[in-house]
């Protein structure tokens, strides 16, 4: 089940505001970008994430175990949200197998950045989330190929 | 000699700052930078050293009703950022500097009239890699006075619109085209807030907030260029009443300003009720 990310989120609920600013910007600077190995710029549209003022994209390699490993980019200097919702996400999702990824809900966005969820930011952060259970499903109706 | 911002032949020039002035600035103790955003979490990011934080939301918005901070809220939030009736206030912020022009606004209000807005706003600052820092700044807190809010001047309510509408008085609705044709009821990539129905305020100009600014450094266009997309090719004149609007005030605050500052419109209200009241007000008038 996906109890890295609910003790994320029960870690977030427990936090007053000011602590919850800090964790989330935290998980920020944590954020590394998809390496040269998996995509280059000009990233594929394909891969882009709707509705995403942040400019964000997602990828998913399936591994030989049936699991995924998840690499965001971010390309909006602005998108501090988006990188600390990347780097939640990868480090509770990657390394799961598909089917388990495949029932996250984008719920968990109001859940981790509460009063920190601003109007134009939102929209595109549920898009990530949506993105990513979307990877999985995908991820399930395909049989694993080595290169 | 005449200052970059005074060359832009703008009426009131002084109510724009450059990022090299803000740099030069941030030490000066009668100048309190103040940093507005609609994204929550940027401030804490990073911000223009000794930058205070108001935010739109839980500073300047009564929290029980849809209204702004009475006097009493304002004399506390200005005591506690440490602001004289003698500081000179400067506005920056995030989304071009909307919730900045908002928040300078609602200063106008109370009658802060030493108030400035730092052209081009957060990204400018960041796009020429000028110093910024996590650390929030204390500052001795003061003992701020303010007369009561007095509206009328700078903000316009429902009834008034529908007034102005009837005696056919200058409208702007700064909204994106589709949000003004009815064919969006929100911004692009945002959340519907609820309106019930799209469109526009019966005899409103289309004229979008973004037309007003250099795209590439979000700094406000030349006095030339505004007249000539505000006087000119909309006919609106700066003698003449004049009232913005768009979803909920903060876009228009930024075309208020434009306005008020830039052009020298002599009576210029922001209705902050905008669509989100007037899309779903019973018995007013739309039109698509």
């Amino acid at each position: 089940m996906l109890d890295k990310l609910q003790q994320t989120i029960d870690m977030f609920q427990m936090f007053d505001p000011a602590d919850r600013t800090s964790m989330l910007l935290s998980y920020a600077d944590q954020f590394k970008e998809v390496p040269p190995s998996i995509a280059t710029r000009p990233f594929s549209k394909s891969h882009q994430v709707p509705q995403c003022e942040s400019d964000a994209y997602v990828w998913a390699q399936k591994l030989p175990d049936g699991t995924l490993k998840f690499y965001f980019a971010v390309e909006n200097p602005s998108g501090v949200s988006a990188k600390a919702l990347a780097a939640i996400l990868d480090k509770t999702l990657s390394g799961l197998p598909a089917s388990e990824i495949a029932t996250v809900n984008c719920g968990i966005v109001e859940d981790i950045f509460r009063q920190n969820i601003s109007m134009g930011k939102g929209m595109g952060l549920m898009a990530m989330v949506n993105a990513v259970q979307a990877l999985a499903k995908a991820a399930i109706a395909t049989p694993f190929r080595s290169n | 000699m005449a200052t970059p911002i005074e060359q832009r032949g703008y009426a009131h020039p002084d109510a724009l700052v450059s990022t090299d002035w803000v740099e030069q600035h941030v030490t000066d103790p009668g100048v309190r930078l103040i940093e507005s955003n609609e994204d929550t979490l940027l401030y804490a990011s990073g911000h223009v050293p000794g930058a205070v934080h108001v935010d739109w939301t839980s500073d300047l918005n009564d929290q029980l009703r849809r209204d702004y901070i009475t006097r009493a809220g304002f004399e506390a939030l200005m005591s506690k950022i440490g602001a004289t009736k003698d500081t000179t206030v400067v506005f920056y912020g995030d989304k071009n500097n909307w919730w900045a022009c908002y928040a300078f606004w609602v200063f106008q209000l109370f009658g802060h009239t030493k108030a400035k807005v730092m052209d081009g706003g957060r990204v400018k600052w960041l796009k020429e890699e000028r110093a910024t820092s996590r650390d929030t700044p204390s500052y001795p807190k003061t003992s701020y006075t303010s007369g009561e809010r007095n509206d009328a001047p700078v903000r316009a309510f429902r009834d008034e619109v529908l007034a102005h509408l009837e005696k056919k008085g200058q409208l702007v609705d700064v909204r994106s085209p589709e949000e003004y044709a009815g064919t969006r009821m929100h911004m692009p990539d945002y959340p519907n807030e609820g309106a019930l129905r799209g469109g526009h305020v019966p005899g409103a100009k289309s004229i979008p907030w973004a037309k007003a600014i250099n795209p590439d450094d979000g700094t406000f266009k030349s006095a030339e260029e505004l007249k000539k997309l505000y006087q000119e090719d909309n006919k609106l004149s700066p003698a003449n009443a004049t009232i913005a609007y768009c979803r909920i005030g903060e876009r228009s605050s930024h075309t208020w300003f434009a306005l008020k500052y830039l052009l020298g419109f002599t009576n210029v209200r922001n209705y902050d009720g905008s669509w989100t009241e007037w899309g779903n007000s019973v018995g007013l008038p739309i039109e698509k």
